[in-house]
């Protein structure tokens, strides 16, 4: 079988700059089909803008970024909803596609928020409304789910669910998920290939490839470290305070 | 029937009521009254090209538009000025190249009070067959961009990752502006336009949980203005544009009370 007709969207040396200022550099992943691919990093380390060059909401990019598929979900990190505007959960259900009463019933199920149904969308708590974005972007079923930090604001319980819920969404569906997320338990059971990102790749492979590579450790402190074993690993390079980058 | 000057002026206000409802909608919840303001002004400058070069002057006003916006779209894009200040800029030097060019024109009478505010007895069977099949066009195009539209409007980056093409809906929303601007100039006047599109939605918003509702009962929201401005301006002998955004605001007071309501109801 040919590999390469799993792939859903591909990055190669991809780049993004803002007022003279680089997001992020340099990065090449695919998101291959039944595949999760997790994007790690400090804050600003470019995951968010690395997954909107994935989209293609960033136009004006360095490298190039193929996308095979139309088919698309995704849960933004940040969304701002206009409150002028008078919108229930059901109508932001059916926001990019038309999806039929069944599939949006079965998607709320699954994120556990049946009951908010009617509810206007102003009236929901932070973890409620993070719920309803994941049930809209799965309600689709995408060929491709991007997913940027999908659990923000969810209780401890109902985040390990969702975390379930995502791997079994990637195993039924055979969708590819491009999830970025702080949980590192959750990155390193679930994913498939982890991209360590801080303005550039750090490092990417395996979850447990990951976990041994000293960049992993020098960016995620001890605690992390005490997750999975550490291997001593070269290393060749080195980050200031400001995030640049010194060659060793 | 047609012959009757207050039949037709009814006509015409239910045709522009009923494109101004939808689209207000998303004058007001896309924050555009201002962009309104701007094209209805550039309108006047239309109207004097019109009588200039003898052109039809929903058409001219049409184009006229048309370029204000998109002049606007480049100055955003080349320049640092804020969004305000561009649309005063537009706005106003437009107005005043229109009145300017008015005084080259001396062989011609303008009734500039009809063009600020609109004119009831200038409403030809003409401007009715252009208001209705324009206004039916308009609303065939929005109900084709609404889904995109729409989308964009809650929160443009899920509409573009989700392959809406949102920029597109965008500038046919503009066009779409324009021309509502073009068949509606001579009933409520160029400085009343946005008024007609932004306070029948404004109205619907205290009254609907949700975006149909709230297009449902905008266009009733205007319906009942230009019937009530219509009327109390034949009873009373007022100009007929002033009338029926004033009875536009009469509704949305009526809709506070509701609000005043539910508010109480929740307590």
């Amino acid at each position: 079988m040919n590999s390469n007709k799993d792939i859903l969207v591909k990055l190669n040396n991809a780049g993004f700059r803002q007022r003279e200022k680089w997001l992020v550099e340099g990065v090449s992943l695919e998101v291959k089909k039944g595949k999760i691919v997790t994007l790690i990093g400090p804050n600003g380390s470019g995951k968010s803008t690395t997954a909107k060059i994935a989209l293609g909401i960033y136009k004006n990019i360095e490298g190039s970024v193929e996308k095979y598929t139309d088919k698309v979900g995704y849960v933004p990190q940040k969304i701002s909803i206009d409150w002028t505007l008078p919108l229930r959960v059901n109508d932001f259900m059916v926001l990019t596609e038309n999806i039929k009463d069944d599939a949006i019933n079965e998607a709320l199920s699954l994120t556990g928020v049946i009951h908010l149904k009617n509810k206007n969308l102003g009236s929901l708590s932070g973890g409620e409304f993070q719920r309803v974005l994941l049930a809209r972007a799965i309600s689709k079923k995408p060929e491709l789910l991007v997913l940027d930090e999908p659990v923000q604001g969810v209780d401890y319980t109902g985040e390990i669910a969702l975390y379930e819920l995502i791997k079994k969404i990637s195993d039924t569906l055979n969708c590819g998920i491009l999830l970025i997320s702080h949980d590192l338990h959750t990155v390193m059971s679930a994913t498939d290939h982890v991209v360590c990102l801080n303005g550039h790749v750090c490092c990417s492979g395996s979850p447990s490839d990951v976990a041994r590579n000293n960049e992993y450790k020098t960016l995620f402190g001890e605690q992390a470290s005490q997750i999975l074993s550490v291997y001593e690993h070269n290393h060749d390079h080195e980050h200031s305070h400001e995030g640049d980058i010194k060659k060793n | 029937m047609l012959d009757d000057f207050f039949i037709r002026a009814l006509l015409a206000g239910i045709g522009i009521a009923i494109v101004t409802g939808p689209l207000g909608c998303f004058v007001v919840w896309r924050r555009l009254s201002y962009f309104g303001d701007t094209l209805a002004h550039s309108a006047l400058l239309g109207v004097t090209l019109a009588y200039s070069f003898e052109l039809n002057i929903a058409l001219s006003v049409f184009i006229i538009s048309s370029l204000v916006a998109l002049i606007l779209i480049q100055l955003q894009k080349k320049t640092n000025l804020p969004g305000d200040a561009l649309l005063g800029l537009l706005a106003h030097s437009s107005l005043a190249v229109g009145l300017v060019v008015i005084g080259f024109l001396t062989f011609i009478r303008f009734d500039i009070m009809g063009l600020l505010f609109g004119d009831i007895l200038a409403v030809t069977v003409n401007d009715l067959i252009i208001i209705w099949i324009g206004g039916a066009l308009i609303l065939l195009v929005l109900k084709l961009i609404w889904k995109p539209l729409f989308a964009s409007t809650v929160n443009y980056e899920l509409a573009e990752a989700e392959g809406l093409n949102p920029d597109r809906a965008k500038a046919i929303f503009t066009v779409l502006m324009a021309a509502i601007i073009a068949i509606s100039i001579k009933m409520v006047g160029l400085l009343l336009i946005t008024g007609m599109l932004i306070i029948p939605a404004a109205m619907a918003r205290n009254i609907s949980d949700s975006p149909q509702k709230m297009v449902i009962f905008s266009i009733i929201g205007g319906l009942l203005s230009v019937i009530i401005g219509l009327f109390s301006s034949l009873e009373f002998n007022t100009s007929s544009g002033p009338s029926i955004i004033a009875a536009s605001l009469f509704l949305f007071i009526l809709s506070l009370l509701k609000i005043k309501q539910t508010v109480q109801l929740k307590n």
